[in-house]
C-alpha cells in the first residue's frame, strides 16, 4: 500500500483534513466559528472511521463512525452553541493575542511527532505509521490549545481535538477492540456536560468564561 | 468474587443516590462488606477472565479496602459538619461510592483498556467531589484537576494505542491486543520501537495522575480544597490506581530484551519528584497543602524504587506504596478534624494539638514522623530497603535520594513541630476530637507500625510474590 493505492489515499486526505482544522482551531478566536470548526473536525473524523472501518473489513468501526458523526459532529456542538448563546456578545471573542506564535509552534510540534514516530515504527505498516504520525500532531495541537488559550470553552474545544486526535489513532490500529472506542466516546460526552456545568458555575460566580478570574483563587493566597 | 468487588460499591452508590438521609451509615456498611469481600479474595486462587486478581494486583485491592473503611467511619462525622444540603449530600456519597466501584475496576480488569476507563471514570467522581465546596478555591482546584488530567489520561490512551499497535502482527486475536496477560506474553516478540514509544506516552500520562513532575500541579489544590474524606481516598487509592499502570507498561516493556529498559526514565522522573516536592514542603504554610506535597514526595520515592528494580526494589515500591497509603490517610484524618476544630486551614492557626486535644495531636504527630520516614514505622522500612537496592544498583545516585529524603523529612518534622506542640492556638468553639476520627487515625497507624516493626508472613508473602511478578 503506497501512493496512489485509493484506500491509502483517501485515508490520508481524512488524516490530513482533520489536521488542518486543528489549525483553524488554533487561531480561531471567535466562539461561534470554533464550535463550527470542532464539528467539522467530528463530522472529518467519521468519515475517517468509516472509511477505515471499508478498508480494513471492519464494521464495528462503522459503529464508531456513527457514535462520532452524532456525538463530536451534532449534539456536543449544538450543545456548545446553547451555551455560548446564554453569554452577553461582548463575551463571544477573546482577545487576539500570540496568533503568530502559537502557528509556529504547532508547526514545530507536527514535525516533531514526524520525527518521534515514524523511525520508531520502522516495522508496522506505511498505512498505520503515517496515521499515527498524523494523529499525534493532533493531540499535541490540542494540547497546545489548551495551553495557549484563555477561555473555558477554548480549552475545552483543545481537550475534544486531543480527543478526536485519539479516536484517529485507534481506528488506524487494525483490529483494536472496540470497547475502549465506545467508553471513550461515552466519557467525551460526560466529560463535555461536566465541562458545561463547570462554565456554567463559572458564569453565574464570577460574570466570565475566562478561567484567568481563576487566578487570584490559585494556590495558599496570602 | 471479584465481580462482587466491583458490584457492592456500584449498588451502594446506587443506593446512597437514593436515600441521602441514610447515605453515611450505608457509605460505612458498604465499605466494610468491600473490606470482608478482599480479605475473603486472598484465599482464593488466582482466577482467569476479565476481571482477575494476580499476585500484582492483590496487594492494591486489599489496601484500597482497609483505607476506603477507614474513611468512610472517618467521614460519616466529617461530612456531617460541611453543612452540605441534601442534594450534595447524595452527589458526594454516591460519588464516593462510585469512586470506589471505579477504582476496583481498574485494579481488577485484566484489559488494560478497561483500566483506562476505570480509572478516567474515578476521576471524575473525584473532580465532582473537589468541586463541591462551591466556593472560587474549590472551582479553581477542580478545573485544574480536571484539565490537567485530561490531558495526562489522553496522552496515556495514546500509550495504550502505541502498544496494541506493537502487539498487532503477533496477537492471534484482538482481544490479545490489549490484554496485559496476553501482552506480557507476546512483548518479547513485539516491535521494539514501538514498545518504548508507547512506554514515555503511558510514563507520563499515568504519571500526570500519580503526581510524577512535572504535571503534579493539580494534587495539591485538589487535596487542600475538596472534602477531607477525598484528599484521603485520592491519596491513598487514585495513585496507586495510576502508579500500577505505569507497573504494568514497565513490565510489559522490559520482557523485550531489545527495548530500552524503563527503570531509569522511572528514577530520574522520581528523583526530581523528590527533589522538587522536597524543597516545597520547606514553603507551605497551609495544613492540608502541605500533606499534598507530601504525597507528591511519596510517589517520587515509590517511583524511584520501582525504577531501581529488581525483586528488593520492588518490594521496597510495594512495601512504601502500602505505607505511604495507611499513614497518609491517618495523616489527613487528623489534620481535617484539627482544621475543624480550629476554625481555619492555615497552619498558623493550627498549633499545640497535643496540648488541647492530646489522643487527635499525638496522632497527627506520629502519622508526620512516619511520614518523615521515622522508625517504627513501614515508611521508615520500605526507605532502607530502597536505600540499600540503590546502593548496590546505582551507589552513585544515592547521596542525591539521601538528599531528598533529609530535605523532605525534616520539613514534615519542622512542620510537626509548629502544628502539634507549643502552646494551643484558640479555637471558636470547644469541640472534642470523637471517636469517628481517633478509631480508624490509630488503627491505620497501628497497622503502619506492625508493618514496620514485624511484617506478619503471610502479607510479606504477598508482597514479595507480587515484586516476583515484576520482575
Amino acid at each position: 500500500m503506497g501512493f496512489g493505492d485509493t484506500s491509502y489515499d483517501v485515508a490520508h486526505v481524512l488524516g490530513g483534513g482533520m489536521l488542518l482544522i486543528s489549525f483553524v482551531l488554533l487561531y480561531q478566536r471567535r466562539i461561534f466559528a470554533l464550535v463550527n470548526a470542532l464539528a467539522l473536525q467530528g463530522v472529518v473524523l467519521a468519515l475517517a472511521a468509516a472509511w477505515q472501518g471499508h478498508v480494513q473489513g471492519a464494521p464495528q468501526l462503522y459503529i464508531t463512525a456513527v457514535i462520532a458523526l452524532a456525538a463530536k459532529g451534532v449534539l456536543i456542538p449544538i450543545y456548545l452553541r446553547r451555551l455560548v448563546m446564554q453569554l452577553p456578545p461582548a463575551r463571544r471573542a477573546e482577545p487576539a493575542s500570540g496568533i503568530g506564535a502559537s502557528m509556529i509552534a504547532g508547526f514545530l510540534l507536527v514535525g516533531l511527532s514526524i520525527l518521534v514516530v515514524l523511525p520508531a515504527t520502522a516495522g508496522a505498516r506505511a498505512l498505520a505509521r503515517e496515521d499515527l504520525a498524523i494523529a499525534l500532531s493532533v493531540v499535541l495541537l490540542g494540547l497546545l490549545m489548551m495551553v495557549t488559550r484563555r477561555t473555558a470553552l477554548a480549552q475545552i474545544a483543545g481537550l475534544m481535538t486531543l480527543e478526536n486526535g485519539l479516536v484517529l489513532a485507534a481506528v488506524g490500529v487494525a483490529g483494536m477492540p472496540l470497547v475502549v472506542e465506545l467508553s471513550t466516546a461515552g466519557l467525551v460526552l460526560v466529560i463535555a456536560v461536566i465541562a458545561g456545568v463547570f462554565a456554567r458555575v463559572l458564569h453565574e460566580r464570577f460574570d466570565s468564561l475566562d478561567t484567568s478570574v481563576l487566578d487570584p483563587h490559585r494556590g495558599e493566597g496570602t | 468474587m471479584t465481580l462482587w468487588l466491583i458490584l457492592v460499591p456500584a449498588l451502594a452508590a446506587a443506593l446512597c443516590a437514593a436515600l441521602p438521609a441514610r447515605a453515611a451509615q450505608l457509605n460505612i456498611l458498604a465499605s466494610g462488606v468491600t473490606l470482608l469481600l478482599a480479605l475473603l479474595l486472598l484465599g482464593e486462587p488466582a482466577g482467569g477472565g476479565w476481571l482477575r486478581a494476580d499476585a500484582l494486583n492483590t496487594p492494591f485491592v486489599l489496601i484500597a479496602a482497609i483505607v476506603g473503611f477507614g474513611t468512610a467511619v472517618f467521614s460519616a462525622q466529617d461530612i456531617a459538619g460541611d453543612g452540605f444540603d441534601t442534594r450534595q449530600n447524595r452527589a458526594y456519597h454516591a460519588a464516593f461510592q462510585g469512586f470506589m466501584a471505579a477504582h476496583f475496576l481498574a485494579l481488577l480488569a485484566d484489559n488494560l483498556g478497561v483500566m483506562w476507563v476505570a480509572i478516567e471514570a474515578g476521576t471524575l467522581a473525584c473532580v465532582l467531589m473537589v468541586a463541591l465546596h462551591r466556593t472560587p478555591a474549590a472551582i479553581e482546584a477542580a478545573w485544574k484537576f480536571f484539565i490537567l488530567c485530561g490531558v495526562g489520561i489522553a496522552l496515556a490512551l495514546f500509550g495504550l494505542i502505541v502498544l496494541a499497535l506493537a502487539a498487532q502482527p503477533v496477537a492471534g486475536h484482538a482481544e490479545g491486543q490489549l490484554s496485559y496477560t496476553a501482552l506480557r506474553a507476546l512483548a518479547p516478540r513485539a516491535d521494539a520501537g514501538l514498545l518504548n514509544l508507547a512506554f514515555i506516552f503511558l510514563l507520563v500520562g499515568f504519571g500526570t495522575k500519580a503526581g510524577l513532575a512535572p504535571l503534579h500541579s493539580w494534587l495539591p489544590d485538589a487535596h487542600a480544597e475538596g472534602p477531607t474524606p477525598i484528599a484521603a481516598v485520592l491519596s491513598g487509592l487514585l495513585l496507586n490506581a495510576a502508579m500500577l499502570g505505569i507497573l504494568r507498561g514497565k513490565s510489559i516493556v522490559a520482557a523485550h530484551p531489545e527495548a530500552i529498559p524503563p527503570g531509569p526514565f522511572l528514577i530520574v522522573m522520581g528523583l526530581v519528584t523528590l527533589l522538587l516536592a522536597g524543597f516545597s514542603l520547606w514553603r507551605r504554610r497551609d495544613a492540608k497543602r502541605l500533606f499534598g506535597w507530601s504525597s507528591i514526595e511519596h510517589m517520587g520515592i515509590t517511583a524511584i524504587a520501582f525504577g531501581v528494580g529488581g525483586v528488593a526494589g520492588h518490594m521496597a515500591g510495594l512495601l512504601h506504596l502500602w505505607g505511604h497509603s495507611l499513614v497518609k490517610s491517618a495523616a489527613f484524618f487528623a489534620v481535617g478534624r484539627a482544621v475543624r476544630i480550629k476554625g481555619a486551614q492555615h497552619m498558623a492557626a493550627i498549633g499545640g494539638l497535643a496540648t488541647s486535644h492530646p489522643a487527635l495531636g499525638w496522632g497527627l504527630a506520629l502519622a508526620m514522623a512516619a511520614l518523615a520516614g521515622l522508625p517504627p514505622f513501614s515508611l521508615f522500612a520500605s526507605e532502607l530497603l530502597l536505600a540499600t537496592a540503590m546502593g548496590r544498583e546505582a551507589p552513585w545516585l544515592l547521596p542525591l535520594l539521601i538528599f531528598g529524603l533529609l530535605v523532605a523529612g525534616t520539613a514534615l518534622l519542622h512542620a510537626m513541630q509548629r502544628l502539634c506542640f507549643g502552646l494551643p492556638t484558640p479555637q471558636p468553639a470547644p469541640m472534642e476530637a470523637g471517636l469517628a476520627t481517633l478509631l480508624p487515625l490509630w488503627g491505620h497507624l497501628v497497622l503502619a507500625m506492625i508493618l514496620g516493626v514485624a511484617l506478619p508472613g503471610p502479607l510479606a508473602a504477598m508482597l514479595l510474590e507480587a515484586a516476583r511478578a515484576l520482575t
